[in-house]
């Protein structure tokens, strides 16, 4: 699909799914973002804090989620995106990235977004109003 | 406990929305497009630079609420909103701050957890705010207590 507009309420955006999540992708965001709280790079840092080991951080997981709406930017803008963290993102997850377009208003297109893990857990959930130019 | 914050503000802080941050920021997150990476595809787009990922205020720097000392350690995030008027253009100076927009407590399984909500705010230099963003802090029993010994 090349233009958002042929996309019909109730369809979703070609879905994507992420290679397992691996310690370098998390250092690399710590860098990237400034968030360092060692709970996502450190094993013992994520042991200390009762967790089994290192958890992405949720707003990596926010970050990925809005490529699915990257390709088309000549056609608008992702005006609100809001999101709840609902479930951990640990190593080795395979996270897949889920919209649909729940209704389209004055050239507003409100998509529900989601992205899940390998146990058809959803650790990300939320919503995107994408605003056609 | 944070009570007693609702309604404080940061200093507003200069941040650029810099190439090499923008670039770092969008293969961190997996999305290295040409919009946000190649300055050709910029210059053909119809704010005739580069743009920034949508989540990319986490780079920000929001200045500090004076007296609010938050825990190092065992915070977690619950939520986190964004709004924009526009998309962030690679080069231009957004200022920004935080204000502190409301605290509850709530009885949970763990025993009660504090809901903290910081509100972010990012204008131009002519004062337009481009974007805002709304992050809810959960501040559990355990880190609370840490903080007071």
């Amino acid at each position: 699909m090349n233009s958002l507009s042929d996309l019909q309420e109730g369809k979703s955006l070609q879905v994507i799914q992420l290679k397992p999540v691996s310690r370098l992708d998390l250092i690399k965001y710590a860098g990237a973002s400034g968030d360092y709280n060692p709970i996502h790079t450190i094993d013992e840092e994520a042991r200390k804090a009762g967790l089994p080991g290192i958890i992405a951080h949720g707003m990596w997981t926010m970050g990925n989620l809005a490529k699915l709406f990257t390709p088309y930017y000549h056609e608008g803008f992702v005006k609100d995106y809001s999101v709840r963290f609902i479930g951990k993102v640990f190593l080795n997850d395979v996270i897949t990235l889920k919209a649909t377009l729940k209704e389209k208003f004055d050239q507003q297109y409100r998509f529900d977004v989601a992205a899940v893990n390998q146990h058809d857990s959803e650790v990300v959930k939320g919503e995107v109003i994408f605003s056609k130019y | 406990m944070f009570e007693q914050h609702i309604g404080k503000c940061s200093n507003k802080v200069k941040n650029i929305v810099e190439s090499g941050a923008v670039k770092k920021f969008a293969e961190a997150i997996g999305d290295p497009h040409p919009i946000f990476i190649d300055e050709e595809t910029g210059k053909k787009s119809r704010y005739q630079r580069n743009i920034a990922p949508p989540t990319f205020p986490r780079v920000f720097d929001f200045g500090v609420i004076a007296g609010l000392n938050l825990p190092k350690k065992g915070l977690i995030h619950g939520e986190q909103v964004f709004h924009y008027v526009r998309p962030l253009i690679v080069g231009e100076e957004i200022f920004c701050w935080l204000k502190v927009e409301d605290y509850v407590e709530k009885m949970g399984k763990s025993g009660k957890m504090g809901f903290l909500v910081l509100k972010g705010f990012g204008e131009d230099p002519t004062g337009e705010i481009i974007f805002t963003s709304k992050q809810t802090i959960i501040i559990t029993e355990a880190v609370r207590k840490e903080m007071i010994v």
